[in-house]
């Protein structure tokens, strides 16, 4: 039955062709815009590390004077150095980064290059392991080696294909800021979409190219960027002199691998923040937030409120391009109204005709959805010409193809419900009578 | 022409009539919307800097050692003046639509009680104000001995330079010279008012803070250094910073060329405002679309009706219509449905205002928009149902009298 009906409504498609290539255009108009969109969209707010995300946490305490307390706001979104070391040593989740960005200007040896600047991390040892950062060479410093200061760097795939031709580096000197640093590792090419760790330098298509030990970055005082919050006589992190005690500047992050962890680490935050009171270093009730990942980059908004307003748009477009469609539809339902009623007279039934009619809109979401895919394809290629840090993101990948024809399917078929619905209730005897 | 008739008719075809309707009414929704937000946009992209742009070019050096700042300040300054064409050379922290080196939250009083607001601090030595081009408007500006020499990230006591709407923002309707305020301990008394200097990353922040802008007059030293401000003849613009580039490399081998930093003031504007444009591409893009679609919807249900009803029109004709009653039919109709869309559409786009106003910080649509929305709608749904209608004006009348 549905290949006779496929065949029929291929037949009435063929017959009239401007209201059939209408619809088509409509729907694959509407299908192209709201996947353009929607594709950026999930690019935008999709997961960075997934499998792990739901067991990194992000840490917040509450270390600001008393000045200003309303313990329904959120603390700082990043910790004091000296927090930030008490965590790290206390060592309670299974593992755990104390981090902050910046970068630092490289030295090469080769002549041929001119000194540039690279974007740095500064981290303790547990982040590679942690997030997952692949080797292609070598591998992390070790937590001790990080307390010892030592001058070893982890450096990007680019910086090494740049440097050394792609050559294994492990074991090699590099020049930065007027200090040699041995390579003791080589990372894959990683770049976590959005940059969730440190939400502070750019939140897509930004990755670093050096990875240092944050003690020996304290050693040498190395430049570093990113945001720095100061209360109260908080100041510094100009030059080379350090944010004071008052201020907060660095990420700490903690891999807690079950939601009983997850839980008892909060408690072990609020514990810290009642003994730091107790030693008279914060002066408020103890105010701390622990999010993974995912919670993390939604309390940071990082999706550009651009891109929402962009999806919103491209739907209300496609909701037109359907109304579109249903009057469409409904024109050409009706004029084969005739027709149907010669087949109601035979003896189909109004459900037969209804799934024939529904059959035909079918076919019309189809090829309005290989339309929209064409055309949302050119879109993306027209989102990746344009300026934005997330532009080379903007791919489609095979779940948004999926989407694209359920979408285009399911749109045009609840577009021609009303009027299929409507052709059935023609009466068979007036449409015989009248011819 | 008659009215009744029409909507005798119509009420014979309700689903379609109502899905046009929708159809237009949404259409009204979003295209008054779309229209306002790209006004919004260029508004924005257009907005006062207050400085000569098309003057002026930066150049943006790192990488240096800060015990060597002043000496490459010293060396910097005299490679750049001996530029030809080169107007002036002079250090300032922040660039308008550039380098972000000032920002910070200021107090009208020194126990810090009553927050006066977030602002840009631009720091900058002799000549960089007159450089900028920008006009003051009240009390003076900079003279010989307000540029001092400080230590720390700023000159802790200095007299200095206010934009009117920060004036305004701090002392609602009095005259701010000789007022104080406070950054942390440091203090500065306001001794003139310009009329603009926009912030370096205006996108960034509400209208009514996007020229909340002070100058500091301070000596170049350790801490004011690496951030020039080149002016020159608008035409010699490009050349003089190409040529500075190359004298860098000269006079500087040291320091790193900030190659994003340097630029014209023009290309910097244009840099910060393309995500604006883009938006308003995408929005025009989307309104050619939409319009697009709503026409051939329009085309497409006509033609339908003028068939449906082609021994109708014959039967008029016979009687006496003329070709120019049914063509005046159709369009009427068309008339008398889009005006129903678009009485729903106002409705739909105050909605949709509130909604955008409430997620994506939009002001009010102005009531203005509507009329116009609604003249563009008139017009598309005319010229849509002129072709459907021509041909029904060309029916034969001999069609009443055949069976089919």
């Amino acid at each position: 039955m549905f290949g006779y009906y496929l065949d029929l409504a291929l037949r009435s498609l063929r017959r009239n062709k401007m209201l059939t290539a209408l619809m088509v255009l409509a729907i694959a108009l509407g299908i192209g815009a709201s996947m353009t969109t929607l594709t950026v969209l999930h690019v935008l707010s999709g997961d960075p590390l997934p499998g792990r995300s739901g067991s990194l946490y992000y840490a917040q305490i509450d270390p600001q004077d008393i000045k200003g307390m309303d313990s329904s706001k959120e603390p700082p979104e990043q910790v004091t150095l000296i927090d930030g070391l008490n965590l790290l040593h206390a060592g309670r989740a299974d593992h755990q980064a104390l981090m902050t960005g910046g970068s630092v200007p490289v030295q090469p040896e080769q002549s041929s290059l001119d000194p540039f600047y690279v974007e740095a991390r500064y981290t303790s040892a547990d982040f590679f392991g942690m997030f997952d950062a692949p080797f292609l060479y070598g591998q992390g410093w070790t937590a001790a080696e990080g307390e010892a200061k030592v001058r070893e760097v982890v450096i990007a795939k680019s910086l090494n294909d740049k440097l050394f031709d792609g050559a294994n580096s492990v074991g090699r000197t590099l020049r930065m800021a007027g200090t040699s640093f041995r390579i003791v590792g080589v990372l894959d090419s990683w770049q976590p979409n959005p940059h969730f760790y440190d939400l502070n330098s750019g939140s897509y298509a930004y990755g670093e190219e050096v990875f240092l030990p944050l003690q020996t970055m304290l050693e040498l005082r190395l430049d570093r960027g990113g945001s720095t919050d100061c209360w109260g006589n908080g100041g510094g992190g100009v030059g080379n002199i350090l944010p004071s005690n008052d201020c907060v500047w660095l990420q700490f992050w903690a891999q807690l691998d079950s939601p009983a962890k997850a839980a008892a680490y909060q408690e072990f935050l609020v514990h810290y923040s009642l003994d730091q009171k107790a030693l008279g270093r914060f002066q408020r009730v103890p105010n701390v937030r622990l999010r993974n990942v995912m919670q993390w980059l939604d309390y940071n908004k990082v999706v550009p409120s651009d891109v929402r307003l962009q999806n919103g748009l491209a739907f209300g477009f496609l909701l037109v391009c359907l109304v579109n469609t249903v009057g469409l539809m409904l024109a050409k339902f009706m004029r084969r109204a005739a027709e149907l009623g010669v087949r109601r007279a035979l003896g189909a039934s109004r459900r037969a005709l209804f799934a024939q009619l529904l059959i035909e809109s079918g076919v019309v979401g189809l090829v309005g959805g290989v339309g929209g895919l064409l055309l949302a394809m050119f879109g993306l290629w027209l989102v990746r010409q344009r300026p934005s840090d997330y532009a080379a993101l903007a791919h489609l990948d095979l779940s948004m193809l999926f989407v694209t024809f359920v979408l285009a399917v399911l749109a045009t078929l609840l577009a021609g419900l009303l009027p299929a619905w409507r052709a059935c209730q023609i009466a068979p005897a007036l449409q015989l009578k009248s011819n | 022409m008659q009215i009744q008739p029409i909507l005798a008719a119509l009420r014979r075809h309700r689903l379609a009539t109502l899905l046009i309707a929708m159809e237009i009414a949404l259409a009204c929704a979003v295209l008054c919307n779309a229209c306002f937000m790209i006004a919004n946009r260029i508004a924005m992209m257009h907005i006062d800097s207050g400085v000569d742009e098309t003057s002026l070019a930066t150049v943006q050096l790192t990488g240096y050692e800060d015990s060597h700042a002043v000496d490459l300040n010293a060396r910097v300054l005299a490679g750049l003046r001996s530029i030809p064409g080169m107007q002036s050379v002079t250090v300032l922290n922040s660039i308008p639509f550039g380098a972000r080196r000032g920002t910070a939250g200021i107090t009208l009083d020194a126990a810090a009680q009553h927050f006066g607001g977030v602002v840009e601090f631009y720091v900058g030595g002799p000549g960089s104000l007159q450089a900028l081009g920008v006009h003051v408007i009240a009390g003076r500006g900079p003279q010989a001995d307000d540029f001092r020499a400080f230590t720390g990230l700023m000159p802790s006591d200095a007299s200095v330079q206010i934009t009117h709407s920060l004036a305004e923002h701090l002392w609602p309707g009095v005259d701010p010279l000789g007022k104080d305020f406070w950054l942390d301990k440091m203090h500065y008394r306001v001794v003139g008012v310009i009329d603009h200097l926009v912030r370096p990353d205006p996108p960034g922040w509400p209208d009514n803070s996007k020229d909340w802008s002070i100058f500091v007059p301070a000596q170049p030293g350790k801490l004011l250094a690496g951030s020039y401000l080149l002016r020159a003849d608008p035409r010699d613009v490009p050349r003089v910073l190409r040529d500075a580039r190359a004298m860098i490399a000269k006079v500087a081998p040291d320091a790193v060329f900030d190659q994003e930093g340097s630029q014209t003031l023009s290309d910097l504007r244009a840099t910060c405002f393309r995500q604006d444009r883009a938006m308003a591409g995408i929005l025009v893009g989307v309104i050619v679309a939409l319009l697009l679609v709503t026409a051939l919807g329009i085309v497409g249900l006509a033609s339908f009706w003028v068939q449906q009803r082609r021994r109708q029109i014959g039967i008029r004709r016979a009687i006496g219509a003329t070709r120019g009653d049914i063509l005046r039919y159709f369009q009427t109709e068309n008339f008398l449905i889009v005006s129903f869309g678009i009485a729903l559409g106002m409705v739909l786009a105050f909605a949709l205002n509130v909604m955008l106003m409430k997620f994506y910080e939009l002001p009010r649509l102005p009531l203005y928009y509507l009329p116009i929305g609604a003249l563009v709608l008139w017009a598309l749904g005319q010229i849509a149902v002129l072709g459907p209608a021509l041909r029904a004006a060309a029916v034969p009348p001999v069609v009443a009298t055949r069976s089919v």
